[in-house]
């Protein structure tokens, strides 16, 4: 019976070291919950101590309306796909999936026609009677993930599952896995670091820093409307501008940037804009044309690179040197004038730098 | 591939052959001389020295010490090796490093200064008998080998299938027996075939642990060739080397030789 999962006021410590700092983190049921991060943000150490490998040194893990934290491994009913497999190696494909349920004392007969059908739902029931070591990557892992799924556990996790795999096959095996994650209604958390990956398989990820949850919602809301600089860095926003505003007129709202360059902007686009904000803008945010004055940036371009569908430049401005780009007809020579103009779609606002 | 040999390689070959199989060829052609000592060239043939091992009751009654001694030497050792080197590859970096070394030291003292040591310590100051003595000797000295060689299965073992073992409902103790222990079942049987040749072989500290009654089969051959110099010793090295060739023989055909020198 799958559960929901909800995590309050964790810390965890390797040894002195502190390396979660009161995570909260609710999960419904039925819900696939990524933590997206750099490498030792502590997404893997949240996903061990969900798992059970990992002691809290305070907060509570609650599975359903069981606080789980102090439970041993062994009892928790939770599925684990590993990025390494983590296959049984001296047992049958059939054997590695039955095992969970033969913990659980089911008898022989019972337990063939469960693990031939999960067999089956994963594509893999000619293999029955192989050994791992005669499978490729991606049916190794698809072992894993009917191993994990035949006990019908409370909770999936995934850690990295396809970073092993090619990317051809990441692909395919990531929309597998939300199949059969979604026909069984399993409540997962996955980690992976992988951006592309978490925002296509989740209902929400969590992106985390540090051991702390920068922010934690839906992928469209983080691409579009992250809350914070390092969010905003993470989902590519890699320009950022301090700005205040200076007037507020009916049809436009004036801004500056830092280094003195004054912007108009419509406030159909940008909404309410508070007095000082920061200016995230990915670099197609930000496109260059030809031509001084206006309500743009002045920018003088160099180091032109053509990327197929537009132009990147490096621009120097009153703000500083910025990556932006342009169009495909009458591109800017090396060394010219012009004038950078915002694309609300591609930017965001951020709150001012305390 | 058509490599060139250069004609020091097999002149090096050869040599080491030579020396190496040589004295075993001398030994096992003296065995069936005809003479009333060890004579080689081989002067007649003859089985009879073969035939008088087993008349020597003094070599019947060491072998069996020896062997019991070995083997119960080996299991005991395992049965501290296995954990201690399950320990250290799966815990290696939240222990102290010095435990690393603690297992291997048995090989660095030299083995006539732990023998004596173990006299002093144990024979004399506790006033053990014999045979536990030997005991506690022959576990220790092969305890590194139990370490090092199911250490190195265990390097290629995942300890990420003992922990799905686990969150599949396995509890941890019981996820040692049926997922580790199955995967590094050659290195064990590898192990335990080293222990045991090196406790059967074993001088040094026996030399100063037995007494009078007890003794092993390497003790009690030095023992024999002190008094006589017939050919005997050489039929009853004979019957050791077929012993440790059989031995061999039956590692090859389960685990391949090539896992000891990986």
């Amino acid at each position: 019976m799958t559960q929901s999962l909800s995590l309050a006021g964790i810390d965890a410590h390797y040894g002195r070291t502190q390396v979660l700092f009161d995570l909260d983190l609710d999960i419904g049921r039925g819900e696939l919950v990524s933590l997206l991060g750099a490498s030792g943000c502590g997404k893997t150490t949240t996903l061990r101590l969900v798992a059970g490998f990992l002691p809290p040194s305070s907060g509570t893990v609650m599975l359903g309306d069981q606080d789980i934290a102090r439970l041993p491994a062994h009892r928790r009913d939770i599925g684990l796909v590993f990025q390494n497999y983590a296959l049984f190696p001296h047992m049958t494909v059939a054997d590695n999936v039955g095992f969970g349920l033969k913990q659980r004392g089911m008898a022989a007969a019972r337990r063939r026609s469960l693990v031939a059908d999960m067999l089956a739902r994963v594509g893999l029931d000619a293999f029955a009677g192989r050994y791992p070591a005669a499978l490729s990557g991606g049916q190794k892992q698809r072992v894993a993930l009917a191993r994990a799924l035949v006990i019908k556990p409370s909770l999936l996790l995934f850690d990295e599952p396809l970073s092993n795999l090619d990317a051809k096959l990441r692909i395919d095996m990531r929309v597998e896995i939300r199949a059969l994650q979604q026909a069984h209604g399993t409540t997962a958390l996955y980690v992976t670091h992988d951006q592309e990956e978490a925002f296509s398989i989740s209902d929400r990820v969590a992106i985390m820093e540090g051991g702390r949850i920068s922010q934690f919602d839906r992928p469209e809301v983080l691409y579009r409307q992250p809350a914070n600089a390092f969010v905003a860095r993470f989902v590519g926003f890699e320009t950022q501008l301090p700005m205040a505003v200076t007037a507020r007129g009916a049809d436009h709202v004036a801004v500056t940037a830092a280094g003195g360059a004054s912007f108009r902007l419509d406030p159909a686009d940008w909404g309410g804009l508070p007095d000082r904000f920061v200016l995230g803008a990915r670099a197609e945010g930000l496109r260059v044309e030809a031509g001084e004055g206006g309500d743009g940036l002045p920018a003088t371009v160099h180091t032109r690179t053509y990327l197929g569908r537009q132009y990147q430049y490096r621009a120097d401005t009153p703000a500083g040197p910025l990556t932006v780009t342009g169009g495909m007809t009458a591109p800017l020579e090396e060394g010219e004038r012009g004038t950078i103009r915002l694309n609300p779609e591609q930017c965001c606002i951020l709150p001012a730098a305390a | 591939m058509t490599a060139r040999r250069s004609p020091w390689l097999s002149l090096a070959a050869f040599a080491v052959y030579f020396f190496l199989l040589g004295p075993l060829v001398i030994v096992a052609a003296s065995a069936v001389s005809d003479t009333e000592y060890l004579a080689f060239p081989p002067e007649g043939f003859s089985l009879r020295w073969f035939q008088r091992i087993f008349e020597v009751s003094a070599f019947l009654d060491t072998f069996w010490i020896s062997l019991q001694i070995a083997v119960a030497g080996t299991v005991l050792a395992l049965a501290v090796g296995i954990p201690a080197a399950f320990a250290l590859k799966r815990h290696g970096v939240a222990l102290p490093s010095w435990m690393g070394t603690f297992f291997v030291l048995p090989i660095l003292v030299p083995e006539i200064v732990f023998g004596f040591s173990l006299l002093r310590s144990v024979s004399v100051a506790l006033d053990l008998p014999i045979v536990p003595t030997l005991l506690i000797g022959h576990t220790v000295i092969v305890l590194p080998y139990c370490v090092r060689v199911v250490s190195a299965s265990l390097a290629n073992f995942d300890f990420s299938a003992q922990e799905a073992a686990i969150s599949l409902g396995c509890p941890p103790v019981r996820s040692f027996f049926a997922v580790v222990l199955p995967n590094i079942r050659a290195g064990i049987l590898a192990a335990f075939i080293l222990a045991f040749i090196t406790s059967l072989n074993n001088v040094p500290v026996s030399l100063f642990l037995i007494g009078p009654g007890v003794s092993t089969l390497p003790i009690q051959m030095l023992i024999y060739v002190e008094n006589f110099f017939d050919p005997t010793i050489a039929a009853l090295s004979v019957l050791l080397m077929v012993l440790t060739v059989v031995v061999m023989a039956v590692v090859e055909k389960t685990l391949g030789l090539g896992y000891f020198v990986r």
